[in-house]
């Protein structure tokens, strides 16, 4: 089986094609310019996962919220539970960039950090 | 009045990059002046991730991206404004500004970078759209604010109008937040946004896309209660009998940026009607000397990594300006020729003196599948190269070596053309 992706790993955007066997296991992905786009390819075929951004809320802050994203991408299944994490939230001013705001989300192993000073 | 070497007005991107690079040239006396109360520009509110791959090999967010360059300035002996508005530019090139502690301010300088970048296609700019003037309308960006610096939501249930990026980041930040986005609408055949983004925006969240689609009616009083779409044809008119009711209390327009060229247009700086931003030369200088120009308010980019390329051109440029103003003496300029399928070309003038390759910047005028680049010479191909998708919502560039400048004279023809 043939399997038609566009790789959203950088803004190029690649067309690839993934051939699955039998038992859907991938026997070789075509198409992608760079590494990364295969293991986009595998990724997606086996557990897609995405990067979550979002804001939380500040107390004392310069801003009444702060931006925040997942360190590492997060099944893609999970986004709306991991945003319902994130709404219920709050941290103390002052943020800086890089502050670890929720550890271990959901228990996916992934931090959601801070993105920017407040 | 205070004296300045270089005067960057605009503190996004594209004035970080700038005014920084031309420190790293030499530059003393360096100012940026911003509107905002912060640096960073319109990446502070671009929370999603997807900047810096091409410049820092790293996937970061807008405020992260900014981030960098704001504690680079900080470090360096660049004065900055903020929450300071420029008035405008003299042909003496002196810089008029305001702000509420110092008053008016003027400054003189020997050379000054023009990166105010663009603002949003608003909804007076769209004359097919009839109907009320209910709250609820807004532009991408705007929503883009609330949502993201202000911390509130604008709506429940969205139409957008437009599949530009900020349109798509949004159906999909709206979505994340708990809002319906019923579709995201475009007049043209094709999206005007990333192939990514419409792959991880709309596709991942189901949804639709409607092409050659647009709203012609806004419905409601107060707040707004729906919209009628319709199908356009390939003229853009209305195809009778497609009109459809669409019930949403928030539209978000996603139809275009404009550079913000008013203080450009006010010195009587010579403009490229289909960028809307000025008419430079490689450098990225005007038609007015000292006077450059870079990031989204020369053309509108697809990529934040790009607007710091483009600004770090300019403040060399800048540079050189202050530094060896005799340099720019013995240029002889040629302007690159718009073949088959080229839109516009950045820069519309290049140097054939120039010691260093010049790549040329431009965009496509349909969507091209399996088509070649081509770059000529007079009459000679210089590059060939094979592309799997040519659209107008991909900036592309080619890149003319020294090698080839160095053969050129002044009545040399430089073409760049689509071949299909």
């Amino acid at each position: 089986m043939q399997k038609n992706l566009i790789c959203i790993a950088c803004p190029r955007g690649c067309y690839i094609t993934v051939d699955l066997n039998d038992s859907g296991e991938v026997v070789s992905v075509t198409g992608n310019t760079c590494k990364r786009g295969d293991t986009y390819a595998r990724t997606e075929m086996t557990n897609p996962t995405r990067s979550l951004t979002s804001t939380v809320k500040v107390e004392g802050g310069a801003h009444p919220v702060v931006p925040v994203k997942s360190a590492a991408p997060v099944p893609k299944g999970m986004l709306f539970e991991c945003m319902k994490e994130i709404n219920r939230a709050t941290i103390k001013a002052p943020v800086k960039i890089g502050d670890k705001v929720i550890e271990n989300i959901l228990g996916t192993g992934v931090d959601i950090v801070a993105t920017n000073n407040c | 009045m205070i004296n300045y070497d270089l005067v960057v007005v605009g503190g996004g991107p594209a004035g970080m990059a700038a005014a920084l690079k031309a420190e790293e040239c030499g530059v003393k006396k360096i100012i940026i002046l911003e509107r905002a109360e912060t640096l960073g520009g319109i990446l502070e509110q671009c929370i999603h991730t997807g900047f810096g791959l091409q410049y820092f090999k790293e996937e970061l967010s807008g405020p992260e991206y900014a981030g960098r360059f704001i504690e680079l300035v900080n470090k360096s002996n660049i004065d900055v404004k903020t929450d300071t508005m420029v008035l405008n530019i003299s042909k003496d090139n002196v810089v008029t500004a305001v702000n509420k502690d110092d008053g008016l301010l003027m400054f003189n300088a020997k050379a000054v970078v023009l990166a105010m970048g663009c603002r949003e296609r608003p909804r007076g700019a769209l004359p097919t759209l009839a109907g009320t003037r209910p709250s609820g309308i807004m532009t991408a960006g705007t929503a883009q604010k609330y949502v993201n610096i202000d911390g509130y939501m604008p709506g429940k249930k969205i139409v957008i109008l437009g599949s530009g990026d900020i349109g798509l980041i949004m159906a999909r930040r709206m979505t994340l937040e708990g809002a319906e986005v019923k579709m995201v609408c475009e007049l043209m055949p094709y999206s005007g946004g990333l192939t990514r983004n419409i792959v991880q925006c709309l596709n991942d969240f189901d949804i639709p896309l409607y092409l050659s689609t647009t709203v012609i009616k806004t419905h409601g009083k107060e707040r707004l209660e729906g919209v009628t779409i319709a199908k356009v044809d390939e003229r853009f008119n209305v195809i009778e009998g497609t009109e459809q009711y669409v019930e949403c209390d928030t539209l978000m327009l996603s139809v275009g940026l404009i550079p913000e060229n008013e203080l450009t247009t006010g010195v009587g700086i010579k403009m490229d009607p289909v960028t809307r931003g000025a008419y430079v030369s490689e450098m990225r200088e005007t038609d007015h000397p000292g006077i450059f120009a870079c990031g989204n308010v020369l053309q509108v980019h697809d990529l934040v990594d790009f607007v710091t390329l483009e600004a770090q051109i300019a403040g060399e440029g800048a540079a050189k300006y202050i530094l060896d103003k005799a340099s720019f003496d013995n240029a002889e300029y040629i302007e690159p020729v718009k073949g088959f399928g080229v839109r516009y070309i950045v820069p519309q003038k290049m140097n054939i003196k120039s010691e260093k390759d010049i790549e040329l910047y431009f965009r496509v005028g349909a969507v091209y599948p399996n088509a070649k680049v081509v770059l000529e010479a007079d009459g000679q191909v210089i590059s060939s190269k094979k592309k799997i998708k040519l659209a107008p919502g991909e900036m592309e560039s080619v890149t003319v070596p020294v090698s080839v400048l160095k053969t050129l004279t002044k009545d040399s023809n430089v073409t760049v053309r689509v071949e299909v």
